[in-house]
């Protein structure tokens, strides 16, 4: 294959490419600009060193020791940032989205609770109003609600003024209860005890273990398992993976539009007439494409990197294989466009939207471990996904160079089967 | 210098080209003269070896072109009907690339460039963009482009369309020159007083098919003979193509 006419190719590409100022726009600002704010939204505001705080309010109506206690443990916990208000403004302030969600302590549920906790009937009801589009957030509060009323409760029950009153008149209600004879004894029997413990004097001194409530017992050691202990995910290398493949996938499907302009400007009639081969022609915009699309990747990532911080913790061989690869599939899904697109403005259409369904799918948006384990499985046969999971391998996950294997040669088998086809179904003929 | 022999080529059922046969000498201009969808463009690809006949063949020099990278394919040159130009790229750099794809590199390449723009006039116009030029400029380095690897044959195909007349005129002479040089050229066109200022020898087609092929003085006697008044080849051309309006 003489080189001439090759390099001769390429250099041309290149040169169509940066007089494109909306083609060079597109490759390089809009990414870096698109990345920026999706891994400033994955990252939170300072990485993930701090847990995001929730937002609730909460209204006691109750004003009761058991519920007081209840919004001092709430109050106190990092997890959460609590406001009080009136119900009615509460109401408002989650319909608005001001709040993820609002728990409602209403009158008399101090007391219901503790004659519930031994009893375990006619259980007072919490309410908690929430924003349906923060879920994940409720069920956080759920669980944080959950541990705070135990405690509370629990400690008022085992030791407080008023749940020594309430254990009194769980006693005395126990006649009028259903609950076997036998059953009733050994209930009596307990409650006896507890009364005999809280009238102890100095009971404090004891420095007895239900003296704080019931707790949860155990606590909870989260460690992310990133690249190591102190590297942790870096949202931006993963949106400026995602979007530098979503944008150098448009600007090689803008590649194969310009060589469907090509023919429709009969310029493919002088580069067919000369005597350079079909081959030639395919492996110099191959070329190209491999270039431009290489270009975008490291601009993004060298954007990544000097502004964000994201470090290639993985292997830089790795690195540099799955950029390349991804590159040759996306020059060779060019091709495909120009050899099954009819007209530049129906290829134009068609392939936008193969595009965004492939980086949508391919977890360049969200990323695939927020899809539901089927969709994960499904997504493996889009190329995109690939190459974002190539990436992320050898960037915040910190894999080694063997991580970098599979991605390669799944997406240099998608180059294959990419230009195999365009060649196939290239039209040659000019008339 | 070429011979083309029973040239057919079909789109489904259309045959845009049947039955075409005729010879081009070195130092000759033929026209080939027809309405639109005669299948002109269709026999220029063909000759060009960018188009596959269904049947008959095309011989350069004597031989059948071989295959995409054949060498015999430096012999042509192609200016094709649309401006086949880069419009963001300079005139030179065009040409920098149509030259290298003939494998055109340092000094030969210059040397080329320099001699096309400086015979269709726009060797100061070299560092400026195609899109910047006017239409007759366009044409020019059209014609340009398809100079630069020094073909005996040249194909131009509709080569003054959409242009003034200073320009047509200056490609009429470009022509003349080539012309004298030994050049072969095929000139395919409707404008019936191109064919009559410049071809020497004018073939009609029209729905595919020769219905003509003479000097301009042959086929005006041929009218004659018919009983019509003596005629331009206005005439001539409507009285054999007939006057049913073409696409
Ligand atoms: N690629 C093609 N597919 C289908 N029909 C075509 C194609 N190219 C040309 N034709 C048809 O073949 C006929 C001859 O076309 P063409 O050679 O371009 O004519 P001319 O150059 O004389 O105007 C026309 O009817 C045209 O519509
Ligand atoms: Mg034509």
């Amino acid at each position: 294959m003489p080189l001439r006419p090759l390099t001769a190719m390429v250099r041309k590409d290149l040169q169509l490419f940066f007089t494109d100022r909306r083609a060079v726009i597109m490759s390089f600002a809009v990414p870096i600009a698109i990345a920026s704010f999706f891994g400033s939204i994955f990252s939170g505001p300072r990485g993930n060193a701090k847990p995001a705080t929730i937002a609730v309010i909460v209204v006691d109506q109750d004003e009761s020791t058991i519920s007081q206690a209840v919004v001092a443990g709430l109050e106190q916990d990092r997890n959460l940032k609590v406001s009080r208000t009136a119900v009615d403004d509460a109401r408002e302030r989650v319909r608005r989205g001001r709040t993820s969600a609002a728990i409602l302590i209403p009158k008399g549920f101090g007391d219901a609770a503790g004659l519930a906790f031994f009893s375990g009937q006619e259980k007072p009801a919490l309410d908690v109003l929430f924003d349906p589009s923060h879920s994940m957030e409720v069920a956080m509060v759920r669980g944080i609600l959950t541990a705070h009323v135990m405690q509370a409760v629990s400690a008022e029950m085992f030791g407080g003024r008023r749940g020594g009153e309430l254990v009194d008149q769980t006693l005395a209600g126990l006649d009028s209860t259903s609950m076997p004879e036998d059953r009733r004894k050994l209930l009596r029997d307990l409650l006896g005890s507890v009364q005999t413990f809280y009238r102890q004097p100095d009971r404090s001194a004891g420095g007895t273990g239900l003296r704080g409530g019931l707790t949860m017992p155990y606590t909870v050691r989260e460690e992310a398992m990133t690249a190591g202990t102190n590297v942790a995910y870096n949202g931006y290398a993963h949106s400026f993976a995602g979007m530098g493949i979503q944008f150098l996938l448009f600007a090689m499907a803008n590649l194969g539009i310009e060589m469907l302009l090509e023919r429709q400007r009969g310029l493919w009639k002088r580069l067919r007439s000369a005597p350079v081969s079909r081959l030639s022609l395919l492996a110099g915009k191959t070329v190209s494409g491999t270039i431009i699309s290489l270009m975008t990747l490291s601009v993004s990532f060298g954007f990544a990197m000097i502004v964000f911080g994201v470090r290639i913790q993985g292997s830089l061989i790795g690195f540099l294989a799955v950029s390349t690869a991804c590159a040759l599939m996306a020059a060779t899904f060019g091709l495909l466009v120009a050899a099954v697109g009819r007209t530049p403005a129906s290829a134009r259409g068609v392939t936008t939207l193969a595009v965004l369904m492939m980086v949508m799918l391919g977890g360049a948006w969200v990323p695939t471990f927020i899809f539901p384990a089927w969709l994960q499985q499904a997504t493996l046969v889009v190329p995109a996904r690939w190459a974002v999971d190539g990436l992320d391998a050898m960037t915040w996950r910190g894999i080694g160079v063997r991580g970098a294997i599979a991605p390669t040669l799944v997406l240099l088998g998608f180059a294959a089967l990419f230009a195999g086809i365009a060649s196939m179904r290239f039209r040659w003929e000019e008339a | 210098m070429l011979e083309i022999n029973h040239l057919r080529k079909t789109f489904g059922r259309l045959v845009a080209v049947d039955d075409v046969s005729f010879t081009l000498q070195r130092g000759q201009l033929l026209g080939l003269l027809g309405p639109n969808g005669a299948g002109k463009t269709t026999t220029v690809s063909m000759i060009a070896g960018i188009a596959t006949p269904d049947s008959g063949h095309v011989l350069i020099a004597g031989r059948a072109l071989s295959g995409d990278t054949d060498p015999a394919k430096r012999r042509i040159g192609l200016v094709p009907q649309d401006l086949a130009l880069y419009e963001e790229l300079t005139a030179r750099d065009n040409l920098r690339f149509f030259g290298a794809l003939y494998n055109l590199a340092g000094g030969a390449l210059d040397r080329a460039i320099g001699a096309a723009l400086e015979l269709v006039e726009l060797a100061d116009r070299r560092n400026d963009r195609v899109k910047d030029f006017s239409g007759g400029m366009k044409r020019r380095l059209n014609l340009a482009a398809g100079l630069l690897h020094d073909p005996d044959i040249l194909l131009l195909d509709e080569p003054t369309v959409g242009v003034d007349p200073q320009s047509r005129n200056a490609i009429f002479d470009n022509l003349e020159v080539l012309k004298g040089r030994g050049k072969a050229l095929l000139y395919t066109t409707h404008y019936m007083e191109e064919a009559e200022r410049l071809a020497d020898r004018i073939v009609v087609i029209d729905h595919g098919r020769v219905i003509a092929d003479d000097t301009l003085a042959g086929l005006q006697s041929r009218v004659a003979a018919a009983g019509s008044p003596p005629a331009n080849l206005e005439a001539v051309f409507l009285t054999l193509t007939g006057r049913s309006l073409r696409d």
